[in-house]
């Protein structure tokens, strides 16, 4: 099987904290891995160490078959989505997204930006914000531009963070859609941290839920679901969980 | 995987790509681009020989169909979603950028004229909003923040004390040196002591105090409140029904004007115990000389003017940091040319108020 992430043994502490203990975790490629955990709980320091932006105490992680220090070349083809969307705010929605192309890519300044405009184009947004600043965005065009730019470099890997979080039903259902359309037309592989059911459902191949510092449960949503583990039955059987996937 | 670079075969008016159209091949791709742009729309586009694809590609592809678009002939079943994701957009150009002109000079010249009118006003606006906390804070003293005003002398009063005192004193030091050097040779090494008494007490010890307090802790103010405002944090404190002027610049500008005062006490002290070390080691004046000239020299008058300006130097880099720092719009550019403007303006305005102060003292006598 071709593994796209691969996860061994991580730990992650901070001070006297063990956040991430001993974990591991494989990412198919062309898949689509959901994970899921208590707040607080790991989830984004998981991702962050991914990222390579904390470091880790044991284990090893690669990413496309690379070890997480060849920063350059998993940031050539790994596209990452920030909560907050982490768009430089000086420089305009076309900037944001035409900067790691000059930076990494050939092509004419022309080519580059026709390509960038169809990007925006692509996560539902209009030509004419192409020249806005992050500022004058609203939350729901901060999601989109910032996934945009995430997919400025047609990566292989996209890890997302709480991709739909602030998005009202429609945009989230859009983006889950673009997500399933961007996953089948680029082969892309994403890993993404979430806490929509409705994604949950619609997108994800897998679901991983995080739990103390570890993979409780792995597998379709169906199969995670059905975990006897105590917390993973909170989750999926509370009001929401069960309106959700009625 | 092995790379090959995109081709076109031509057949007439018919093509066939052929290779990895993706986005490490961009510079190839553009070279295509340009060479069939002149070239008649093709009829017919194979797209069997195309390996791998991605965006880029996809969008080159859609390029080279032309206007109508050409047919498209063995396209791959993965490669299809794209291809149809692509041509389903617009694809607009976007505005370009405005130039330029001369008339944009103008513009901006006067724009930066209208801002100084309301950097006036806005400098006025402030003093009175703080002028009216301050006032209620007089009728109801619990108004008065005291752990926040403890808080912020602490940072801009102790912290600051020792580089303040450490640079008056290399002033004070200097400028009795070059005193001593350029006065011997007319021999009024005398008067040097009045040299440096007159103008540390009344000029440069307030100035240079201002001026570090300026760069020091009104950049620090401007910082603060900016990204307060850029979080939202001073609306959530407004909606909450608190006044910001109270709770946030009351606290920061009365710990300014509270401790540039002391910190020109101090910084004075320092600079003449500078001005008596170099009149002993190199002047050969012994400190009890140097003292009693010194009280000789000065009057209390000299004091006095320093330390009544020193409050109200305080108050104008105190207001121009917090409307400074209420300027700050959403982006990380603004926060740090407001904060340069902060000190700029602040500075500035200090030695117009300096230049002020000495026609009103010289008018009045002192």
């Amino acid at each position: 099987m071709d593994i796209a992430i691969h996860i061994e043994g991580l730990t992650v502490g901070f001070g006297a904290k063990t956040v991430i203990d001993a974990l591991s975790l494989d990412v198919r490629r062309n898949e689509i891995l959901g994970l899921i955990g208590a707040s607080g709980g790991g989830k984004t320091v998981l991702l962050r160490a991914l990222l390579g932006l904390v470091p880790k105490r044991a284990g090893r992680i690669e990413i496309l078959g690379l070890p997480r220090d060849s920063a350059r070349e998993i940031g050539r083809r790994c596209g990452t989505l920030f909560q907050q969307g982490a768009l430089f705010s000086s420089l305009t929605v076309l900037e944001n997204l035409e900067f790691p192309m000059r930076e990494y890519l050939g092509g004419s300044d022309a080519l580059r930006r026709d390509v960038a405009i169809a990007k925006l184009e692509m996560v539902g947004l209009k030509a004419e914000d192409a020249l806005k600043f992050p500022a004058e965005l609203s939350g729901g065009m901060v999601k989109r531009a910032a996934l945009a730019r995430a997919l400025a470099l047609d990566p292989e890997v996209l890890l997302l963070d709480e991709p739909t979080s602030g998005l009202d039903p429609i945009a989230a259902g859009d983006f889950d859609e673009l997500i399933r359309t961007l996953r089948q037309t680029l082969g892309l592989t994403v890993f993404m941290v979430t806490h929509d059911l409705d994604t949950l459902h619609s997108v994800c191949d897998r679901v991983a839920a995080l739990y103390g510092g570890k993979i409780v449960a792995l597998g379709p949503l169906a199969e995670v679901r059905a975990s006897a583990h105590p917390w993973i039955s909170a989750y999926f059987r509370g009001a929401r969980g069960r309106a959700a996937l009625a | 995987m092995t790379v090959s670079q995109p081709k076109i075969a031509r057949d007439g008016p018919r093509l066939a790509a052929s290779g990895d159209w993706i986005a490490d091949h961009a510079d190839a791709m553009q070279a295509l681009l340009d060479e069939f742009a002149a070239a008649p729309a093709p009829v017919a586009l194979d797209l069997a020989g195309v390996e791998r694809l991605d965006t880029f590609g996809a969008f080159a592809l859609t390029r080279l169909r032309g206007q109508p678009r050409a047919l498209l002939t063995g396209v791959r079943e993965t490669q299809r979603g794209l291809i149809d994701e692509i041509e389903r957009l617009p694809c607009e150009p976007a505005a370009a950028p405005p130039r330029r002109r001369i008339a944009d000079g103008l513009e901006s010249l006067g724009r930066a004229l209208a801002e100084a009118s309301a950097d006036a006003v806005d400098f006025a606006a402030m003093l009175g909003r703080l002028a009216e906390a301050f006032a209620r804070a007089c009728v109801h003293p619990h108004a008065f923040r005291l752990r926040s005003i403890v808080h912020h002398l602490d940072r801009v009063g102790v912290q600051a004390a020792p580089i303040m005192i450490m640079m008056t004193f290399l002033v004070g030091a200097i400028i009795a040196q070059q005193g001593f050097f350029h006065f011997r040779r007319f021999g009024a090494e005398d008067y040097v002591v009045d040299l440096v008494a007159v103008l540390i007490l009344r000029e440069i010890g307030v100035l240079l105090v201002t001026i570090m307090a300026a760069g020091r802790s009104g950049s620090a103010y401007t910082a603060e409140l900016g990204s307060m405002k850029m979080r939202e944090e001073i609306d959530a404190l407004s909606t909450m029904g608190f006044d910001p002027a109270e709770f946030l610049i009351l606290p920061r500008v009365l710990a300014l004007v509270i401790a540039v005062p002391a910190l020109t006490f101090l910084g004075s002290m320092a600079a003449l115990a500078g001005g008596g070390l170099v009149a002993w080691a190199y002047a050969g004046m012994s400190p009890p000389i140097y003292i009693s000239r010194l009280s000789e020299a000065v009057s209390l008058e000299s004091f006095e003017v320093g330390m009544i300006k020193a409050p109200f130097m305080a108050l104008a880099v105190g207001v121009v940091a917090a409307v400074e720092g209420l300027r700050v719009e959403g982006s990380t550019d603004s926060l740090g040319r407001r904060t340069t403007t902060s000190v700029v303006k602040s500075i500035f305005l200090a030695i117009v108020l300096d230049g002020v102060f000495a026609i009103f003292f010289a008018a009045i006598g002192m």
